[in-house]
């Protein structure tokens, strides 16, 4: 376990009820992300717990974001090398056991999670082939997984986006899969910024407790520190979703 | 190491040296000169062996000891008040300087340039650009926290500047963006004097706590030296492949890249294990290593502790076998740091280097016998006063004389020369000009760029470009932060060399003020020609003495910075390009002021006067002319322009602010109503008859500290006696009217801002995709 490298306190947390819900945040050698994703969970309400990717144990957390960045510098493919780091095989046997640990993968962190096979398909170099940086509008297209409980079905929201390997692909038939199945839980509106098929933004698996997206909604949780339009804050139905589901859980 | 790599090359150590004075060595393919070459053999009182001589010629270069530009350089030292003195923690001459901010917290920043990597290789010279910038606020203690990068490049249309744009923006994200510092700004600037010769100049700043500061200084008789970071490879070697007459071997690798290659990923982990080792109080003194490597690691972390230090060459990790001892200690690979550990802490600081699975090597320890020694397999290959390398080396009262050709050129005023013929004056005319100034080169939209840097990761950026300047939170709890911008404008300075570096400290500055920051500190990059020729070298004189005769009268003390000399292409320099970065504090960044107004009925002000000032222009640029004298200096305008923008923020006086400078307030009323999409009714008659100037004029001359600010109308009875209080020209112009979607200026035909927004975000991806 590390202590996440963090600059000042975050704000106090919103809603003290939510406090009891511990979320890991996974830090690998190249992760970016990672202080966001926890200062996500504060505001929110939770509590951020700092994991780092050589432990070989799962600290007693209730869910694990994993945060987005260059792990391994991306110098393989995206999420490639991270994938075997030995707290990856316990997410993974946390995600896939009963208890269905809610696993949150953040643009690297997506990128880790199909690696892991949790999550189908896999994200290629943009199709315009620049890194791109911009705030995206994106539509909730299931609202029933852990993570996007607190948003409406079809809402639409404003998140920053921003990598070089973006675009997702699979084959048509595990495509027509996750449309069949409502697995599509995020999509590009307006612009589809990487040539992901069918505009997909984020997929979350079958049993709605691991989600991934490309798009950072830890980047759009604080007034004046995100997307200019709107409240700014579109991303924080992640957080509070994941911890309201825990704690209403718990009681 | 075994013997077999002791013959592997001809060792001249210390006693060869010694023993064969008349031996030939190459001085000059190193780049010293005769008289350079004579000083050494003096120091030494021998002459020096391979390695010293690589270790001289490196360190003494124009890059690594300033030895034209010290004796003007002197001036930012000695021209300081107690009230610049006041917040300056760590001055002129470490890695970075560093300023209180209050609350325990200390900035540390500072501007750089990569300029001739960039040209020959623009991605990875970009790239690296960053990488050295950021090592260097990595050294002084502090968590980096932002970037920010001024570019100069050819004429847009030029068919090699899409070579550089591409390669230079994409390395500056490509390992900007991997290190997870958010980019908040910068410059871009087209010009043919910049064709052969582009600046790439990098700007990084850091945040730490006070006890956290840390200098690069070897102390402690008995402390281990360890090189720890990426391993040492052939990479910008340079000129240190004419010592291959140490080598007999000829398998070795030919291809030596003169230009380093960079590897984020290795950068982005060195950061963290650095502020790991910080954070346990772990190193006495730490250095990175950027020019001149080994040597100037070794030299600098001795010369600045108690005095010696002895390092085994044989123990330094090698990513290519083959180097030799020279090329070692002149190799500039990238992603390296060393520090100095007490014996105590040996086994913490491994444990911290196996957790971030950094590799290090321990070279040697710190000794008190004032020299610096390094063996290779025992033998003694240098032995030096490290001061002598490090610090003394020559300085050079390089001549200087005003150019016989400033006299004509400041005569050849834009209004009435050929270029000044047919200045638009009716409606259809003005609104063509104003759209056909917002799509040029260097005023169009630079989002094309922006893009594709990440300005959100860290999650404290408060504001980013296209604003005036990059804001970034340095405590969550009470929001205070810092805002910066960097500034130059090398045509002011080509005009008036003495002026134009103060007028690139006056638009940084304002900048600064602009968002609402108080400015604080200075750091510059000094990008000019030849020092050897006596044009530029006044320009670099004059320039030196402007900005540091004006940094004391704003009360902003230069902190650091760098000098880039021999910018030119044959005998033809850059025009002289003093960047200057100013940076500033908020007590809390939510009170910041952003450049474009949003709301419906806000009164907009242009505060301060113009006059008929379109000399070196971005109009006469359109237009095709240089000549005449740049606007005007005043900088006590600009400090009380300053504390009226500053004083608005703090008291929520006005919404936005815009500062004016190039394209003047054409091109700030264009921004100021794309930012948001929002437009404006504007009327100039009150202006014109106030101070004298025409429409065109009152739109296009670039007369200084002016902005214009949005006020709410429940503020603007204040905002007003604000102004009047403190006797500052204050003007209302005209309203925000957000359900027009045009901007209606008196006397100019109204422009939709559907056409402006074509005009002004089309440039960029017309040229470069």
């Amino acid at each position: 376990m590390t202590e996440l490298p963090l600059i000042g306190e975050a704000p106090v947390a919103a809603e003290s009820r939510l406090n009891g819900a511990r979320i890991g945040v996974v830090t690998f050698p190249g992760t970016l992300d990672d202080r966001d994703a926890a200062r996500a969970v504060r505001l929110a309400g939770g509590t951020a717990v700092a994991l780092w990717h050589a432990d070989t144990e799962l600290a007693d957390v209730d869910a694990v974001v994993i945060p987005g960045g260059f792990s391994y510098g991306d110098y393989l493919r995206a999420g490639a090398i991270s994938r075997f780091a030995p707290l990856m095989s316990k997410i993974i046997d946390a995600a896939n056991s009963d208890a269905k640990l809610p696993v949150l993968g953040i643009c690297n962190g997506f990128q880790i999670l199909t690696e892991s096979h949790l999550l189908p398909g896999s994200m290629i170099k943009n199709d315009h082939l620049k890194f791109l940086c911009r705030d995206q509008v994106l539509r909730v297209e299931n609202n029933t997984t852990v993570w996007t409980a607190d948003y409406e079905a079809g809402q639409e929201i404003l998140v920053p986006l921003k990598n070089q390997d973006g675009q997702y692909i699979a084959d048509e038939k595990t495509l027509d899969a996750l449309e069949a199945e409502g697995r599509v839980a995020f999509r590009y509106v307006g612009f589809n910024p990487n040539g992901s098929r069918r505009d997909i933004a984020g997929i979350t698996n079958a049993a709605g407790n691991v989600v991934g997206l490309m798009p950072h909604p830890e980047h759009a949780v604080e007034p004046g520190f995100g997307p200019e339009s709107n409240a700014g804050t579109d991303g924080l139905g992640f957080f509070t979703s994941v911890l309201n589901k825990i704690v209403g859980g718990a009681k | 190491m075994t013997t077999e790599t002791n013959k592997k090359f001809n060792i001249d150590t210390v006693e060869n040296a010694a023993n064969t004075p008349d031996t030939e060595l190459p001085w000059a393919e190193l780049g010293l000169k005769e008289n350079e070459f004579d000083e050494i053999v003096k120091v030494l009182g021998r002459r020096p062996t391979g390695a010293e001589l690589a270790m001289y010629s490196v360190m003494w270069s124009e890059h690594c000891s300033y030895k034209s530009s010290k004796n003007h350089l002197r001036q930012f030292g000695q021209k300081v008040t107690e009230e610049m003195k006041k917040d300056m923690l760590v001055g002129i001459g470490e890695n970075a300087g560093v300023t209180n901010l209050g609350d325990g917290w200390a900035v540390t920043f500072k501007i750089e340039s990569h300029n001739s990597p960039s040209f020959v290789e623009p991605y990875q010279g970009a790239a690296t650009g960053i990488g050295g910038i950021v090592r260097d606020i990595i050294s002084m203690g502090a968590r980096p926290v932002a970037v920010m990068d001024p570019l100069r490049f050819g004429e847009i249309d030029h068919p090699d500047t899409a070579r550089v744009m591409h390669g230079a923006v994409a390395g500056i994200g490509g390992y900007g963006n991997s290190l997870g510092l958010p980019n908040i700004g910068g410059e871009m600037v087209f010009d043919a004097v910049y064709q052969g010769n582009p600046l790439v100049n990098a700007l990084a700043v850091g945040v730490m706590r006070h006890e956290d500061i840390r200098l690069a200084n070897a102390s402690g008789k008995g402390n281990k030296v360890v090189l720890f970071g990426a391993r040492t490879g052939g990479d910008g070697i340079g000129g240190a492949s004419v010592l291959a007459s140490e080598s007999f071997d000829d398998t070795k690798p030919s291809k030596r890249p003169a230009v380093q290659v960079g590897d984020p990923f290795a950068e982005k982990v060195l950061i963290e294990c650095c502020l790991e080792l910080f954070k346990g109080s772990l190193v006495e003194g730490i250095q990175d290593l950027g020019a001149a490597g080994i040597s100037c690691a070794t030299s600098e972390l001795a010369s600045n502790g108690d005095g010696g230090m002895q390092v085994e060459l044989t123990d330094v990790l090698l990513r290519d076998p083959t180097l030799t001892p020279g090329e070692i200690l002149m190799s500039e690979s990238q992603e390296r740091m060393m520090a100095v550990v007490t014996p105590e802490n040996v086994e913490a600081f491994e444990a911290v280097m196996d957790k971030w699975a950094v590799e290090y090597a321990w070279l040697g320890e710190v000794t008190d016998t004032g020299r610096l020694i390094i063996t290779w397999d025992g033998e003694v290959i240098v032995d030096v006063d490290p001061r002598t390398v490090a610090h003394d080396g020559p300085v050079y009262d390089r001549p200087y004389a005003r150019p016989s050709w400033q006299d004509a050129l400041q005569a050849d005023a834009f209004t009435g020369s050929v270029q000044d013929a047919g200045r638009p004056s009716a409606p259809s005319e003005l609104a063509a000009a104003v759209t056909e100034l917002v799509a040029s080169p260097n005023m169009c939209d630079k989002s094309w760029i922006t893009k594709q840097y990440d300005r959100y990761v860290g999650g404290n950026t408060a504001m980013a470009f296209p604003d005036d300047a990059g804001v970034v939170r340095v405590d969550e709890k009470t929001g205070l932060g810092v805002a910066l911008a960097t500034d130059a404008n090398g045509r002011y300075t080509y005009l008036d060399p003495y002026n134009g570096a103060q007028l690139a400290l006056a638009e940084a500055y304002r900048n600064v003020a602009t968002s609402g920051a108080v400015p604080m500190a200075v750091s510059d990059c000094l990008n000019f020609g030849s020092p050897e020729d006596p044009d530029v070298m006044w320009q670099l004189a004059e320039s030196i003495r402007g900005l540091s005769d004006a940094c004391m009268e704003l009360g902003v003390p230069v902190t650091g910075g760098n000098v880039s000399l021999y910018n030119q292409t044959g005998t033809t320099p850059i025009h002289p390009s003093p960047v200057v970065a100013v940076l500033g504090k908020l007590d809390d960044v939510a009170r910041r002021t952003p450049s474009g107004w949003k709301e419906d009925g806000q009164a907009i002000y242009l505060l301060g006067t113009t006059a008929a000032e379109l000399d070196g222009s971005e109009w006469a640029k359109l237009r095709g002319h240089l000549g005449g004298l740049p606007p005007k200096v005043d900088l006590a305008a600009e400090r009380q322009l300053g504390e009226i923008l500053i004083n608005a923020s703090r008291d929520g006086m006005v919404d936005a602010a815009h500062d004016l400078s190039e394209g003047g307030l054409a091109a700030a009323l264009v921004e100021s109503s794309l930012r948001h999409g929002v437009g404006a009714r504007i009327a100039l008659e009150e202006l014109l008859e106030r101070d004298g100037v025409d429409l065109f004029t009152a739109l296009f001359s670039e007369s200084q500290a002016r902005a214009i600010v949005s006020v709410p109308r429940s503020e603007e009875v204040r905002f007003k006696d604000m102004c009047t209080a403190r006797g500052f020209a204050h003007l209302r112009i005209g309203v925000v009217d957000a359900a027009s979607g045009s901007l209606e200026i008196n006397g100019v035909e109204t422009m939709s801002l559907d056409a402006l927004r074509e005009a002004h975000e089309g440039t960029l991806p017309k040229y470069f995709g």
